[in-house]
């Protein structure tokens, strides 16, 4: 038992093939502009043989490197994707078995774009109740095998990519670096996006979600500051769900951020990739030295079943 | 009581705030996307200020209706 979780480590993975505004403008009636002004977005990676479980299995050999633990040290796997295709085994047994983590508690998590951060709730909860002692906690999507490539509503707007935490319990005394999480949904506009059937494309009722992002979740974010003990004028950096920037700068002008918080907007070379898009953003901003070991960073996921997670976490 | 012209106007400004549309160009009859070239999103954010101007809802299922500005206005004038 502990009294609180911090993250490690993080790692990411995004496959290598880049698929730009123009690329997409030669198949269907859209081009670079429109999607950059109505998205924000330049480009997005595109997996070709890669599955959701390998990406999440590149992301995680990452973040388990980065940790300085080994297999041995993890016992709980726990993925958030809401596009693998596989219905069993789930991705999270097979990532364990392609690392040799050899007995952990291994399941997946379906709350689609705001994954990451429920994930991430559930293995500090897991930890604290002493179920567990070190998790992989793992983001990861190929939305590319369910978006019709050929509807230019939908089709401008995801990506592939994986996201990876290596999360532990701290010492006695030692501060938690992961905050409460804040969690919820609105299941009344659940349907507003939609991944239905045996052989689904992705749709969803965009200005129902626009406007639910737009308004709805801002004074969540404030909320999920509030229980972490934290202003949002303390806060180092802003990992939002990576949906539409105009979405992130509506939130962000909500909160009141000012220039020195550094906004993640890892949407404009990666497009969404769902409940890959925190974690994503999150290890580049690590990786870029952007922000400091120890800051405070504002995680917040929201998407399918409008659902929506968040907390504040020291960076690794 | 807002008159028409009111609403008209306060809905020029919004217009101008949101989608940099010229306040000379809103006029009863425009259709938003046709003629003031206001997207499906920026038409959200139109909605949503013109919901704490005016003190009124318009709901998911309204938005769709409002095809000029006219059908705003006519629409705020009913339920404010």
């Amino acid at each position: 038992m502990t009294a609180g979780t911090r993250i490690l480590a993080m790692g990411h993975y995004q496959p290598s093939r880049i698929v730009t505004n123009d690329d997409l403008a030669a198949t269907i009636d859209t081009n670079d502009e429109w999607i950059k002004s109505r998205v924000g977005i330049s480009e997005r990676r595109v997996a070709d043989s890669e599955s959701v479980a390998d990406m999440a299995t590149f992301a995680a050999e990452k973040a388990l490197a980065a940790s300085g633990l080994t297999a041995a040290d993890i016992d709980l796997v726990t993925v958030a994707t809401c596009s693998s295709i596989d219905r069993c085994p789930n991705v999270a047994t097979r990532v364990a078995a392609r690392l040799g983590i050899n007995a952990p508690a291994a399941y997946d998590l379906n709350t689609a774009c705001s994954g990451f951060s429920y994930a991430l709730g559930t293995a500090d909860h897991a930890i604290r109740a002493g179920a567990s002692r070190n998790a992989l906690v793992i983001g990861a999507e190929k939305l590319s095998d369910v978006t019709d490539w050929t509807n230019r509503t939908t089709a401008v707007l995801f990506g592939d990519g994986a996201g990876a935490a290596i999360v532990t319990g701290v010492a006695d005394g030692e501060q938690p670096g992961i905050g409460p999480v804040l969690w919820g949904s609105a299941p009344d506009k659940g349907d507003a996006l939609r991944i239905e059937g045996w052989q689904p494309y992705i749709e969803q009722d965009g200005q129902t979600v626009f406007r639910w992002a737009t308004t709805a979740l801002a004074p969540f974010a404030l909320e999920t500051c509030e229980k972490a003990g934290i202003k949002p004028s303390e806060l180092a950096a802003f990992v939002p769900h990576q949906a539409n920037t105009r979405i992130i700068d509506g939130i962000v002008k909500r909160l009141g951020l000012g220039p020195e918080v550094v906004v993640a907007k890892d949407i404009v070379h990666s497009g969404n990739t769902s409940a890959a898009s925190v974690p994503l953003a999150l290890s580049k901003l690590i990786e870029s030295g952007e922000v400091a070991s120890g800051a405070p960073v504002l995680l917040f996921g929201f998407g399918g079943g409008l659902t929506y997670a968040g907390q504040v976490i020291r960076c690794p | 009581m807002a008159t028409r012209e009111e609403i008209t106007s306060g809905l020029a400004e919004i217009l101008e705030e949101v989608a940099g549309v010229n306040p000379d160009d809103v006029a009863e009859g425009k259709s938003f996307t046709d003629d003031l070239d206001v997207d499906s999103l920026s038409m959200v954010e139109v909605v949503v200020a013109a919901e704490e101007k005016f003190g009124v809802k318009i709901p998911d299922n309204e938005v769709q209706n409002l095809k000029t500005v006219g059908d705003a206005v006519s629409y705020i004038e009913a339920n404010h």
